[in-house]
């Protein structure tokens, strides 16, 4: 695996990428704006409408680089992959293991799990920050959460494990306008709302989402898996339902944490955002550019992987995490183990 | 219907030398991991200037040059090929591959069996028996000799062997942690300290449902 975490994103409308030596090199309108080595770059994710030649693509191919596209909204449109990575006998594995109810069960618990522990995590460490009147909001939902891990343990079947993760998922966005601080209470924030998100606060959380779940793809891609055939989420024709599945223990901790620091901070304000005629709400370009910075930014920042024992970056964590779930459809581990956040 | 065929890659032996694991995690997994597989195909097109290798009349050097041998399934490149005049083969010419080794050494015997495949291979291709080549150290500037006798054409007919098998059956061993996990280039990808048992999700799974304080 390499080491370097970078991802390149291109936000300017019309720019050309190509390759120069062992660098791609971004022009707009013949003017040079950005050269990076290749051997730097783990990914490269068009934001806006921009054009790569065959040959840098070729290149970035070879050497393991994800591209994917998006559109302006963050909607992801494709991503550039060469011949499936891994092994076949391993995705075969993948897919018996998802016609195998039990197995299936016991691996969207562990999803499930991961997801509850972290967003209880991410809760806790809020609580500990939040003035005295809001702490018994936060305890309340804490308590709440550990009450859904509980039933979780106990939960007989996928649907009641699906059941446990709406319910949970309502109590946690429940106490979000608890966590604004400030100036930043500006933000209002009335449950989860997408497609196309309402508020602020939901645009910044679907575009990050959107971000974390196509480096859950592009993870589990690279070990070999098939990042459509999920455990937790079922199979649906154009989604990617193991990158959702992977995904949900890193939602609260990688992408809720940093939409929280940055309005708290006031790196973002509710004038950063437009809202279109029929009610849709999207980031300017200045806050796409801020959140992304933001967000690459966060993904070197060091943690420890308490099931491994070692030290790692948030940005390696998806790729750890593809590399386990591999290992317990290969057979080698009882169990899927979630990264947990301390 | 035919057997399933397998190849073997000339650099796999090296690999499975140093580790079965590691060899079966790049082969079988065909996990891609930068520093193993992309740094050698930069190698092969990067132009070497090795001391000792003088420019005698007559004596032709070729890079980058493909090898295989039918009788083993044995398929790959040698980074670099002399042919030397030699009035005692048919042919007037006598392979003789060299290995260049860029970064120091893991292990000496490894490298000898790669040579001594890429000898079995020049030797099923060409009809002429190759009894020497060279092993070429970048960080040292040190070139070796490397015979390959009956105990070193043994150890690499077996070592191809085993990785005949380990693809066939598409087996990744399990291995223990080792001191040598430090120096693998895979050991981010391996995840040794999970693979020999070493730790269990069912415990951590019931730590992260404990009950948490306030
Ligand atoms: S990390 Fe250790 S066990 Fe794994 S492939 Fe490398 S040497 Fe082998």
């Amino acid at each position: 695996m390499t080491t370097a975490l970078n991802t390149l994103f291109i936000t300017l409308e019309g720019a050309r990428l190509n390759k120069e030596g062992e660098r791609v090199v971004v022009t707009l309108h013949d003017e040079k704006k950005a050269e990076v080595p290749l051997r730097h770059l783990r990914s490269v994710v068009c934001l806006a409408r921009a054009w790569m030649t065959p040959e840098l693509l070729e290149s970035c191919v070879e050497a393991g680089i994800h591209v994917s596209f998006f559109g302006m909204t963050g909607r992801f449109l494709v991503r550039v992959e060469g011949l499936p990575g891994g092994n076949v006998l391993l995705r075969r594995a993948q897919f018996r293991v998802a016609d195998d109810g039990a197995r299936t069960l016991e691996i969207a618990r562990a999803v499930v799990v991961g997801k509850l522990g972290n967003a209880r995590q991410f809760l806790m460490h809020a609580r500990r920050d939040a003035v005295e009147e809001r702490k018994p909001v936060l305890e309340e939902a804490v308590r709440r959460l550990s009450g859904h891990l509980r039933a979780l343990e106990r939960a007989e079947d996928l649907e009641q494990v699906r059941g446990l993760e709406g319910i949970a998922a309502r109590d946690y966005f429940e106490v979000f306008p608890s966590l604004l601080k400030g100036e930043a209470r500006r933000f209002t924030f009335d449950g989860r709302n997408r497609r196309p998100p309402r508020d602020p606060l939901n645009a910044l959380l679907s575009f990050g989402y959107a971000l974390l779940a196509q480096e859950c793809a592009g993870a589990l891609a690279g070990v070999g898996l098939d990042p459509a055939v999920g455990f937790l989420h079922e199979d649906r024709p154009g989604r990617l339902s193991l990158a959702l599945d992977l995904m949900e223990e890193l939602r609260a901790p990688v992408v809720d944490r940093l939409v929280f620091s940055l309005v708290n901070r006031g790196q973002l304000k509710p004038e950063d955002f437009k809202t279109e005629a029929a009610g849709g709400v999207l980031l300017r370009d200045e806050a796409r550019k801020a959140f992304l910075v933001a967000y690459q930014g966060a993904k070197q920042v060091e943690v420890q992987h308490v099931f491994l024992g070692q030290q790692t970056s948030w940005g390696l964590v998806p790729h750890l995490q593809a590399l386990l779930l591999a290992r317990v459809l290969r057979g080698e581990l009882d169990g899927y183990p979630p990264f947990a956040v301390r | 219907m035919e057997p399933r065929e397998t190849w073997v890659a000339l650099s796999a032996l090296q690999h499975l030398l140093f580790c079965e694991r590691q060899a079966a995690l790049i082969h079988v997994e065909r996990l891609w991991v930068e520093d193993v597989n992309t740094a050698q195909g930069r190698l092969l097109h990067e132009r070497v200037d090795l001391p000792g290798h003088d420019a005698r009349p007559g004596r032709r050097v070729e890079r980058a040059v493909r090898l295989g041998c039918q009788r083993l399934r044995l398929t790959g490149r040698a980074d670099l090929v002399e042919y030397h005049p030699d009035g005692t083969s048919p042919t007037g010419w006598r392979p003789f591959p060299v290995e260049v080794k860029r970064a120091r050494r893991k292990s000496e015997e490894a490298d000898r069996v790669q040579l001594c495949a890429q000898a079995l291979c020049l030797e099923e291709m060409h009809g002429v028996d190759v009894p020497e080549g060279a092993l070429f150290h970048g960080a040292e500037h040190r070139r070796q000799a490397v015979r390959f006798d009956a105990r070193l054409r043994t150890l690499t007919e077996d070592a191809v062997a085993r990785m005949h098998e380990l693809l066939a059956r598409c087996q990744v061993p399990a291995v223990p942690r080792a001191p040598k996990c430090e120096k693998c280039s895979l050991e981010s990808m391996c995840l040794p300290q999970v693979t020999a048992g070493q730790r269990r999700a069912s415990d951590h799974l019931r730590r992260m449902v404990e009950p948490v304080e306030f």
